[in-house]
């Protein structure tokens, strides 16, 4: 079912609100995120201010527990935060209804997941082309794989692909929509080294062709080295952004 | 409360929607079960109990006239053990209130009351007063059909004279339990009714002074009832014996048994259906659950836990639905038996028909779903057993696809990627999905057995009353008369045509086989009562021989062209031989005719009519009515519509109870199963559904997707559903087809139609069910887990 006829690129800018300053596409002031849990309160999130701009590839880095996948998840329209504004270029994501949110991820964002999240009853083409089938402007399906190094595997099933492959996969589905933001929680976490750099080969190359807003999560510290930018967090909060003058490519980092 | 036992109680608060619908299943199970077997048994009941307490008799006859003298000479037959001779005679009755004549069949009884055979059960007023002549006891169901009470009275034409009988009480007998008159298959108790008057008031009037034309004995145990009738029929030869029957071919006895024999068969059929598609549900939900659960189990395994206690625990998830469903289920059934017993005493009149739902019933149908509920997790144990403990901590091996079964014929491309999803599913588990389709075919399928007496009653309707018989009134005389009593009626008020017809009482006999019958004997050419076959198609009376209805041509063992011979039980009692010149596939009866002709030459008379049915100008029809109530000629006239109307009275109240209850069961069946195939869908697949959201299909995108599947199932299931519905009618109609009537195998289209959407409808409603719950699908939480 199609969701509320609305111009491309949205201009529901709720009343009051400016669009983000600069050029910054992404802008998040104030945002707290808090689960009630009976008379437990959580603070997953404790006041976070952030930019992102156009193209750039960040790497979130933080300790378990410390609110990366809340933050993403907000940004990504999958969560709203308790209080604090999001905008995306012209739309406020703080006050948008479960509607307007499922809209903006059809038509902005691509996710990667760990676990890849996979639809196991289609083949890798299918799943990708799954997405292409719904969004405005997608990449064609065989592009996406190929972009992905999966040409030979177009008609295999999720269980006939190895993780990477799996991974790969979704990553192709991810950008398949040609999505202003790819949001990536530890997309390598369930692989092991060769594979893992592989993957970050792919986003990399999916950044630079595409020029995808680019949010990896990891707890792998080396791979900060491949980011723009690269921002800590801690209990909920922002304690450092760290800007690399020079990006390793992946295929340098070790760990 | 042991640790083991805080898990069962989460889980099932967890699953409490598949729970619920299992139990209902299971309720429906149980309530069938208690209800039917309860009838059955209440009714069997019932009818020992009256039989013995208010002495049914053993044999009955029919005669023409004997003096009382040969009661004792009855009496003597080796192995009778007690004779009750009697005067029974069938008068028109002018009842306050009615319109039409009433047919009254009056029983002779001791003045005063004293021990007999079929002995009255009094309901209210009393015995006769020995004083008076005029006295009579009424059957209830006519009272209550007539809104007579004791003090009314009642005109009658008693052999030739208009008399007034007044009610002394209201009774009823353990011979008319069915009340009916005989000629046809349903009760009209406005119309006719039973009475009783004393022996010395009916006889004079019906010179029956000192003698009786009917009587009724009782056997002796170990007695041979065979060769009691063979003595009594030779004995009662020469005073016009029409020929003894036993219980078996008593009209009301009979049709009260062929009613437990029917109920006993419903009571297997339906609560197995429900048991089993409870079976498959249980089977469905504990297998998943187990799936869900292979970590726990390996852990309690490695803990130590036996397979027994492991098993226990799975077992005590089936165990709670019967258990719930017990609860719903029994006192649900007993109340729908006390309503069920109630709609009997309309048709069944018992001094007390009590729904009776012994503990042992109420157990046995506990303990039948429990076994239909082990039976059906049984599967889920065995894999629970068959489990190591290592094994069972790793996750199930991801789920293999194929290309579907329409992509391997190469037809992908008119296939969008959602209904390739639904096929691929569907086909990796093809013994699921065929199951789940088979039982939401039940469902439709008991729609149709349901709807289908409405068009089987519809259909008997339009073959008996307005295709066979098209006459107005059909008039009775009370004796043979020549031809010149159809044309005193063709002068009555109103009367546009008159076609006269012969009755003729005798036993048909072909090689060892025989039966009592009446040969029908029509005029050749005629239009207001035809011989109308099962196709609707008339049937032409031969000039020569007998046409048999097909049920007597089986009783007999005859074919046309065979010879049969006829012993007449009338006037001189020729015995002749007689040509079976064809057989009408017809729906009431075992019954004979031929041309009014020929009959009145094999009765070696001349032409001579037991009646005239008559087409009557319905201005001028009440005008008839008064005229025949008090023609003393006229023994019995009934009125076409009349006898419809009163019919479809009775079914419509008959018909209501059970097919509801059906209907609802069948809802909750197709409900169960969608909901429950929908739910395990939605848990199975939670993962991908809710990628599919974080992908941004939206919730009614997602919502098809899961659905579509079910969709497909309950699409296949429809037609399949009509398949098993007519194939179980057919075998309903031969399982309760009976020599006194069987129901026609017609199913109308809309059957099919309200069995179609019914099961679109529950479906529906278990498909928005589960939409509710995939809008509350934790999106976040759900991709944080391996799958
Ligand atoms: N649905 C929830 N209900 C309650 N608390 C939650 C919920 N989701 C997250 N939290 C809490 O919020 C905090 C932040 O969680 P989040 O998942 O963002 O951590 P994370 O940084 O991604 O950790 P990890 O690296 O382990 O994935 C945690 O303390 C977590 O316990
Ligand atoms: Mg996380």
């Amino acid at each position: 079912m199609p969701e509320p006829s609305q111009p491309p690129g949205g201009e529901w800018i709720a009343p009051g609100r400016k669009r983000p300053a600069g050029d910054a596409v992404f802008h998040v002031r104030g945002v707290t995120k808090v689960y009630r849990m009976g008379d437990m309160e959580v603070h997953a999130l404790r006041g976070i201010d952030l930019d992102l701009f156009p193209g750039e590839f960040v790497v979130l880095l933080g300790p378990s527990g410390s609110g990366k996948s809340t933050l993403l998840n907000i940004l990504g329209g999958l969560d709203v935060p308790t209080s604090g504004e999001v905008i995306y270029l012209d739309h406020d994501l703080t006050s948008a209804s479960e509607r307007e949110l499922t809209r903006y991820r059809r038509e902005h964002v691509g996710f990667v997941f760990q676990f890849y999240n996979l639809i196991p009853s289609l083949t890798a083409l299918e799943n990708t082309t799954l997405v292409t089938e719904i969004a405005e402007n997608p990449l064609s399906a065989d592009e996406c794989l190929r972009l992905v190094g999966l040409e030979q595997r177009l008609h295999h099933f999720p269980a006939q692909l190895s993780g990477g492959e799996q991974q790969r996969v979704a990553i192709a589905r991810a950008v398949a929509k040609r999505p202003e933001v790819l949001l990536c929680d530890e997309p390598t976490g369930a692989l092991d080294y060769p594979t893992g750099k592989l993957v970050l080969e792919v986003l990399e190359r999916v950044n630079r062709q595409l020029k995808t807003i680019t949010v990896v999560i990891t707890h792998n510290v080396a791979i900060a080295a491949m980011a723009d930018r690269v921002i800590r967090i801690s209990s909920g909060a922002i304690i450092d952004i760290h800007k690399n003058e020079t990006k390793v490519a992946p295929s340098e980092l070790t760990w | 409360m042991t640790a083991l036992n805080k898990k069962l109680a989460r889980d099932l608060w967890h699953m409490r929607g598949q729970l619920i619908t299992v139990a209902l299943v299971v309720a429906c199970g149980i309530a069938t079960y208690v209800t039917m077997r309860g009838a059955y048994e209440s009714v069997l009941y019932a009818q020992q109990d009256y039989y013995s307490r208010y002495r049914f008799a053993d044999v009955f006859d029919h005669l023409t006239r004997a003096p009382d003298s040969l009661a004792a000479s009855i009496a003597s037959i080796p192995g009778v053990s007690s004779v009750q001779t009697r005067v029974v005679v069938e008068v028109t009755l002018d009842v306050p209130g009615l319109d039409e004549p009433a047919l009254g069949r009056i029983i002779s009884i001791p003045e005063r009351a004293a021990p007999m055979l079929n002995s009255l059960c009094i309901r209210s007023g009393g015995y006769l007063d020995p004083g008076r002549r005029d006295g009579v006891i009424v059957s209830e169901s006519f009272a209550k059909a007539n809104k007579l009470n004791v003090g009314d009275t009642i005109g009658a034409v008693i052999n030739g004279r208009w008399e007034r009988l007044q009610i002394a009480g209201v009774a009823i007998s353990p011979e008319y339990v069915y009340e009916i008159r005989g000629t046809e298959v349903f009760p009209d108790n406005r119309r006719f009714g039973v009475m009783w008057m004393s022996r010395e008031a009916l006889g004079p009037p019906f010179n029956m002074e000192g003698a009786f034309n009917d009587l009724t004995l009782s056997l002796a145990p170990g007695a041979s009832e065979a060769d009691v009738i063979t003595r009594l029929d030779t004995l009662l030869d020469p005073y016009g014996g029409l020929g003894a029957y036993g219980r078996y071919d008593q009209l009301s006895n009979r049709f009260l048994s062929d009613e437990i024999v029917q109920d006993r068969i419903t009571g297997i059929f339906i609560p197995t259906i429900f048991l089993g598609v409870a079976a498959f549900l249980i089977h469905v939900v504990l297998s998943r659950l187990v799936n869900t659960q292979r970590a726990p189990i390996g852990l309690l395994k490695a803990f130590g836990y036996s397979n027994l206690s492991i098993g226990l625990h799975y077992l005590k998830y089936a165990l709670t639905a019967v258990l719930m469903g017990t609860i719903v289920g029994a006192p649900f059934g007993i109340w729908l038996g006390r309503g069920l017993a109630k709609l009997y005493e309309d048709f069944f009149r018992f001094p007390e028909l009590r729904f009776i739902s012994s503990p042992g019933m109420i157990g046995s149908a506990i303990l039948i779903s429990a076994v239909a509920a082990c039976l059906g997790a049984l599967g889920a144990l065995r894999s629970v057993v068959a489990l190591p403990p290592a094994e069972a901590m790793r996750p199930e091996a991801p789920a293999r696809f194929r290309p579907g079964f329409a992509e391997r014929l190469g037809l992908q491309r008119f296939l969008s990627i959602s209904a390739r999803m639904i096929l691929r599913n569907l086909e990796r588990r093809p013994g699921k999905a065929l199951i789940s389709t088979l039982a939401l075919a039940l469902a439709g399928a008991i729609l149709v057995v349901g709807f289908y007496f409405y068009d089987g009653i519809d259909y008997m309707i339009r073959v008996e009353f307005q295709t066979a018989s098209r006459e107005d009134v059909a008039v009775t005389f009370n004796e043979p008369h020549g031809s010149s009593a159809q044309y005193a009626v063709a002068q009555l008020p109103g009367v546009m045509r008159t076609e006269a017809f012969r009755v003729v009482p005798v036993r048909l006999r072909f090689e060892h086989r025989f039966r009592r019958v009446a040969i029908m004997g029509l005029e050749p050419d005629r239009q207001l009562r035809r011989l109308i076959d099962l196709r609707l198609n008339a049937v032409d009376l031969p000039p020569e021989g007998v046409v048999l209805s097909s049920s007597l041509a089986k009783i007999l063992g005859a074919a046309p062209g065979d010879r049969i011979t006829a012993e007449v039980l009338e006037g001189r009692r020729p015995v002749r031989q007689v040509v079976v010149a064809g057989v009408v596939d017809d729906l009431i009866g075992a019954s004979a005719y031929m041309d009014i002709h020929a009959l009145n030459r094999l009765m070696e008379e001349g032409p001579t009519t037991s009646g005239a049915f008559l087409s009557v100008d319905p201005l001028v029809a009440e005008r008839l009515y008064l005229f025949l109530k008090r023609t003393p000629a006229v023994s019995g006239v009934s009125v076409r519509e009349a006898m419809l109307t009163s019919f479809r009275d009775t079914i419509a109240r008959s018909l209501g109870i059970s097919v509801g209850s059906l209907v609802g069961f069948a809802c909750v069946i197709a409900f169960g199963m969608v909901y429950n195939g929908a739910r395990i869908t939605l848990s199975e697949r939670s993962h991908e559904l809710a990628s599919l959201r974080v992908l941004g299909f939206t919730k009614a995108e997602v919502g098809w997707m899961l659905l579509g599947e079910q969709g497909l199932l309950a699409g296949v299931s429809i037609p399949l559903g009509f398949l098993f519905g007519y194939g179980i009618c057919a075998l309903l109609v031969r399982a309760m087809e009976s020599e006194l009537y069987r129901m026609p195998l017609v199913i109308s289209g809309r059957t099919y139609a309200f069995s179609a959407i019914i099961v679109i409808l529950a479906s529906a409603f278990s498909g928005v069910l589960i939409f509710q719950r995939l809008r509350h699908l934790d999106l976040i939480s759900v991709l944080k887990a391996r799958e």
